[in-house]
C-alpha cells in the first residue's frame, strides 16, 4: 500500500491548485480519501473525533441491502422459472437473477455517480457519498423488465432534480431513489405497473397456465383476494414484485443492522409500522369490502412496504430531523401507504407515495416541534419570573 | 441530604493515561505567562515593559472594555517579553520568575467582616476577578453585575480529568475561606455540583454551600450542565461560575493577604510515560513538564486542557489560565488505506457500526485524525444523546449559521458555552467544527446586545 500512497502523493500536486489537471480535483480527491483516510488532524474545537464518518455510515448501510439484494437476486429466477415451468437449483436461480439486475445496478452506480463527480467539479466540492446507497436502491425498487436507458433517464432526472439542484447530499427535500422510481411511475406507467412487468420475459410472452405474474396487492387493488400468495409466502418473498422488496425477512436482516449500529432510525421504522396497522384495524371496524377486512399486518409484508419502512423513510437527510418529529413523520407514512393502498385502485401501492409526501411535509413536522420546544423553554422562563 | 440528579444521557470517553494519585517531583518553572487570548472577546492595555521588575499581583494588562478588571502578574519576577502575533495582537506577556513569589500586599482580614464592595475592589486589584465567569457566554464577569447564583462544579466529567478530591485535599479551611468571600458577592446562593462517589468528600465538610449530586456520564461534571438542571438560565439572567482551586486562590488571598497561585495541575494521556500530578504556578512554561515526561516515540500532540476543549500548544508554550490539565495525544496525521472500511479495532465509535462496544471497558490511545472528511449534516439525532439538556442542539447550530438572533436565544444560546456542547462535536459524523460555530453565534450576540 506504501507504492500505492507514494503514487498519489506524487500525482497529488498536479489535482491541486495550480496543477495541471486542477480541474479535476474533486475527482482525484474522491478516489484518494476512498482508497486512503485522509491525514487531516483537528485545527479547532475537539482534539479527537469519534472513528464515524459518512463513508462508513453510508457502507454500513449498503451492507444492510446485501440480503435483499440476494433475495431479490434468487427471485428473479424463480418467479422465472416458476412462469415459464423451468426447474432451476438455488444456486442457478440467483445467478439467473443476478445477471438480471446487475446491469440495472451498473447503469445507476455508473450515470449517478458521474453526474454526482461533475456536478462536485463544477461547484468545486468533495464528492460526497449519498450516492453510493442510492445507486443500489434504485434497482432494487425498480422492476425486472426495466430497460436500462429508463434507468439512466430516472436517475439523471432524480439526482440533478432531486439533489444536485438543492446543493447535493444533506441538502435535498425528498428521497432521491423514490424521485426516480416516481419518474418512471408517471412517466412509463407501463413498464412501472400492471401484472406482467415483474417478472422476466412475462410481458409479451404466455406463460405456462395458472401463473399470472400479479402482485399480491394488484390482486387485492382488482378485488379479488381469494387465489392470493399465503402470508409466509409474503413474509419469506416468494412473490412477484420489484427486484429487492419482495422478502420482508431479508429486509428485517437489513433492519437488524440499521438499528443495532444505530443507523437508522428504530423510531420511524416502528411509528410506520404502527400508523399501518392503526389503519389498517380501523379499516377492519369499518369494512364494506374485501380489502377493508384483510388482516392489517398484510400490509406489512405486501409490496414495498417493509423495504420502504427500513430504507427509505428512515433516510436521516428527508426525514424529521426532531426526535419527536419522527414518531409523526413514521406514523403518518404507515397512514397513507394503506390508505392509498386500500381507498385508490389506481395506484394499488402506495408506499413511495407516502414517504415522498411526508419528506415534503417533514418539515414542516419539524416546524412545529421546535415551535413546541420554544414555547415550553419560554414557559420556563415565565413561571419563574413569576415565583 | 443532597438533592440527586440523573443525567442519563452523554458519554465518557476512555483514554488511556490517566493520571496516578501521587505527585511529580516539582519542576521549578524559570518562566510564567499570561495570554490574553485565552479570555475570549477581550482587548488587552499593556501596563508593563521588557525589562520591568514585577511582584506576584502587580497589575500586567487590562481589558480596554472593562479597565477595572487587572490581569497581574502569578509570580514574582522580570518581564521577560511581550510577543505579538499578527496584526501586533498581543499573545502572551513573558515573566522571568524570579523563584522568590514576593507578592503585593493585599488586605488581609475575615471576608465575612468585609462588605461586598471591599470583596469586589480586593478581587479586582489582585487579578483574581478574572476567575469569575459569567454566563450567558462563558466571558469574565462584569464586575457591577450581580448574579443570582453563583456555581461551582465540584468534579470534572471530561476525558483525563485531574479528580478534584485529591488536588483539594487538606485544603478545606482555604476553600471555606474563599467561598465566605465568594457568598459575600451573590444574594441567591453558592451551588456546588457533585458526583455520586464524592458524597460524604471534601465538599461536604464546607458551609454556605448548595449541594447537588449528579450522576451519570460526560458532560455531567459541565458546570453549564449542573445550572440547567437546577435554575436554568432565562433572558436576562446572569449567573457566574468558578471553579474549586480558583476557589482557594481566593481563600488564600483573604488569609495571608497576598497572591499566591500555585495550583495543581494532571499531565495526562497516552503518550506521557507516567501520568501523574504536579505542583506548577499559574500560566507556567510547559517546557520542563513535557521534556520530561513525554514518550517522544510518535509525532504528538500536547494540549493545555482536555481532549474535548483544550487548547492546542507547542511544547516551549505555557499553561492556559483556567487549565488544570495537560494531555498529550498522538497527532494521528498518517494516511490509513481503505480506512473506512477497516475493522479498526482500535478506534472508538459510539455508533456500533465499529466494535468498540463489544469491549465497554476498554481505553483508547485516541489521536488527533479527523477519520474522515467534513460534510454537510445527514444523520440526525447524534447530538441529544450525548447532551444532557432541553436543548436542540442542532436547531441551536442552524440557527447560529443562519445569523438569527432570536432563533438563538429561543433556542438557548445563552445556556450553553463551547465545552457544553463538545461531545456534540466528539461525534459528529459530518464532522462539523460545532465549538468554533458556537462561539461566532456568541460574539455575535454580544456584538448586537452587549455582554
Amino acid at each position: 500500500m506504501k507504492s500505492l500512497r507514494k503514487f498519489l502523493d506524487k500525482k497529488k500536486p498536479l489535482f491541486q491548485k495550480g496543477g495541471k489537471f486542477a480541474k479535476f480535483g474533486s475527482t482525484f480527491g474522491a478516489f484518494e480519501t476512498f482508497l486512503f483516510t485522509p491525514n487531516h488532524t483537528s485545527k479547532s474545537g475537539v482534539h479527537i473525533h469519534d472513528a464515524i464518518d459518512l463513508k462508513r455510515t453510508m457502507i454500513v448501510v449498503v451492507l444492510a441491502l446485501v440480503p435483499a439484494l440476494l433475495f431479490g437476486s434468487w427471485n428473479i429466477g424463480y418467479q422465472h422459472g416458476l412462469a415459464f415451468g423451468i426447474e432451476r437449483s438455488l444456486v442457478e436461480n440467483f445467478l439467473f437473477g443476478f445477471l438480471k439486475i446487475l446491469p440495472v445496478i451498473v447503469v445507476s452506480y455508473g450515470v449517478g455517480l458521474g453526474i454526482e463527480f461533475i456536478s462536485a467539479q463544477i461547484r468545486g466540492h468533495e464528492v460526497n457519498e449519498g450516492f453510493l446507497v442510492t445507486g443500489i436502491l434504485i434497482p432494487l425498487i425498480l422492476p425486472v423488465n426495466i430497460p436500462l436507458w429508463m434507468v439512466a433517464l430516472a436517475v439523471t432526472f432524480a439526482v440533478i432534480f432531486g439533489k444536485e439542484i438543492f446543493g447535493g447530499t444533506g441538502y435535498n427535500i425528498m428521497n432521491v431513489a423514490l424521485i426516480a422510481r416516481a419518474f418512471l411511475f408517471f412517466a412509463y406507467p407501463s413498464e412501472m405497473s400492471g401484472d406482467a412487468v415483474w417478472v422476466y420475459e412475462l410481458p409479451g410472452n404466455t406463460p405456462i397456465d395458472g401463473f399470472s405474474g400479479a402482485t399480491p396487492l394488484a390482486q387485492l387493488a382488482q378485488g379479488a383476494s381469494t387465489n392470493m400468495a399465503s402470508f409466509g409466502d409474503m413474509f419469506m418473498g416468494f412473490i412477484p414484485g420489484s427486484m429487492g422488496e419482495t422478502s420482508t425477512i431479508a429486509i428485517l436482516i437489513g433492519a437488524a443492522i440499521l438499528i443495532f449500529t444505530g443507523i437508522g432510525s428504530w423510531k420511524i421504522m416502528l411509528s410506520t409500522v404502527l400508523g399501518a396497522l392503526a389503519i389498517g384495524l380501523l379499516c377492519n371496524v369499518l369494512s364494506v369490502n374485501d380489502y377493508m377486512s384483510l388482516p392489517p399486518y398484510y400490509h406489512l409484508v405486501m409490496g414495498g412496504f417493509a423495504f420502504g419502512a427500513v430504507f427509505m423513510a428512515t433516510d436521516p437527510v428527508t426525514a424529521s430531523h426532531t426526535e419527536k418529529g419522527k414518531w409523526i413523520y413514521g406514523f403518518m407514512i404507515g397512514a397513507l401507504a394503506v390508505l392509498i393502498r386500500v381507498f385508490n385502485p389506481a395506484y394499488p401501492e402506495g408506499m413511495m407515495l407516502a414517504i415522498l409526501l411526508m419528506n415534503v411535509w417533514s418539515p414542516l413536522i419539524d416546524y412545529f416541534v421546535i415551535e413546541g420546544h420554544i414555547k415550553r423553554r419560554l414557559k420556563r422562563a415565565n413561571l419563574k419570573g413569576n415565583a | 441530604m443532597s438533592k440527586v440528579i440523573n443525567l442519563k444521557r452523554g458519554l465518557n470517553i476512555r483514554l488511556k493515561g490517566d493520571a496516578e494519585k501521587i505527585f511529580g517531583t516539582s519542576i521549578e518553572a524559570d518562566k510564567v505567562a499570561l495570554k490574553p487570548t485565552d479570555f475570549p472577546g477581550l482587548s488587552p492595555k499593556i501596563l508593563v515593559k521588557a525589562g520591568q521588575e514585577v511582584k506576584a499581583g502587580e497589575p500586567i494588562f487590562f481589558d480596554k472594555n472593562n479597565p477595572e478588571i487587572l490581569f497581574t502578574a502569578p509570580t514574582s519576577g522580570e518581564v521577560l517579553a511581550i510577543n505579538r502575533g499578527e496584526r501586533r495582537k498581543v499573545l502572551e506577556i513573558v515573566i522571568k520568575a524570579d523563584g522568590k513569589n514576593e507578592s503585593l500586599d493585599f488586605i488581609k482580614a475575615d471576608p465575612q467582616k468585609l462588605s461586598r464592595e471591599e470583596i469586589k475592589e480586593q478581587l479586582k486589584n489582585s487579578g483574581l476577578w478574572p476567575f469569575l465567569k459569567q454566563r450567558p457566554y462563558g466571558t469574565v464577569a462584569k464586575p457591577g453585575s450581580s448574579p443570582l447564583h453563583i456555581f461551582i462544579s465540584g468534579f470534572d466529567s471530561s476525558p483525563l480529568a485531574p479528580d478534584y478530591e485529591f488536588i483539594l485535599k487538606d485544603q478545606a479551611g482555604t476553600f471555606q475561606t474563599g467561598i465566605n468571600a465568594l457568598s459575600k458577592l451573590t444574594d441567591g446562593k453558592i451551588h456546588v455540583g457533585i458526583s455520586p462517589v464524592q458524597a460524604g468528600g471534601f465538599f461536604s465538610a464546607i458551609k454556605n454551600i448548595e449541594i447537588t449530586q449528579f450522576s451519570g456520564p460526560h458532560p455531567a461534571g459541565n458546570v453549564g450542565i449542573q445550572i440547567h438542571h437546577v435554575s436554568p438560565i432565562n433572558k436576562g439572567d446572569i449567573v457566574w461560575t468558578i471553579s474549586p482551586q480558583e476557589v482557594i486562590y481566593i481563600g488564600r488571598l483573604f488569609e495571608t493577604g497576598k497572591i499566591n497561585f500555585s495550583k495543581v495541575i494532571a499531565l495526562a494521556g497516552s503518550e506521557v510515560s507516567a501520568p501523574k500530578y504536579f505542583r506548577v504556578i499559574h500560566g507556567t512554561s510547559l517546557s520542563g513538564l513535557l521534556k520530561k515526561s513525554t514518550k517522544q516515540e510518535i509525532k504528538e500532540r500536547y494540549i493545555s486542557g482536555n481532549v474535548l476543549t483544550g487548547k492546542q500548544v507547542d511544547a516551549d508554550d505555557y499553561l492556559g489560565f483556567y487549565d488544570q490539565q495537560l494531555t498529550v495525544i498522538p497527532e494521528g496525521d498518517y494516511f490509513e488505506f481503505l480506512g473506512w472500511a477497516m475493522p479498526r479495532f482500535n478506534k472508538f465509535s459510539i455508533s456500533r457500526s465499529y466494535f468498540s462496544w463489544l469491549n465497554p471497558k476498554k481505553s483508547y490511545r485516541a489521536d488527533a485524525n479527523l477519520n474522515g472528511e467534513e460534510r454537510a449534516y445527514v444523520m440526525t439525532g447524534q447530538y441529544e444523546k450525548v447532551l444532557s439538556m432541553d436543548i436542540l442542539p442542532v436547531f441551536l447550530m442552524k440557527a447560529v449559521i443562519a445569523e438569527d438572533i432570536d432563533k438563538m436565544e429561543q433556542l438557548g444560546i445563552y445556556e450553553v458555552i463551547e465545552e457544553d456542547l463538545a461531545l456534540c462535536e466528539y461525534v459528529c459524523t459530518s464532522k462539523t467544527e460545532v465549538q468554533s460555530i458556537l462561539r461566532d453565534g456568541i460574539n455575535l450576540m454580544i456584538k448586537e446586545l452587549g455582554n
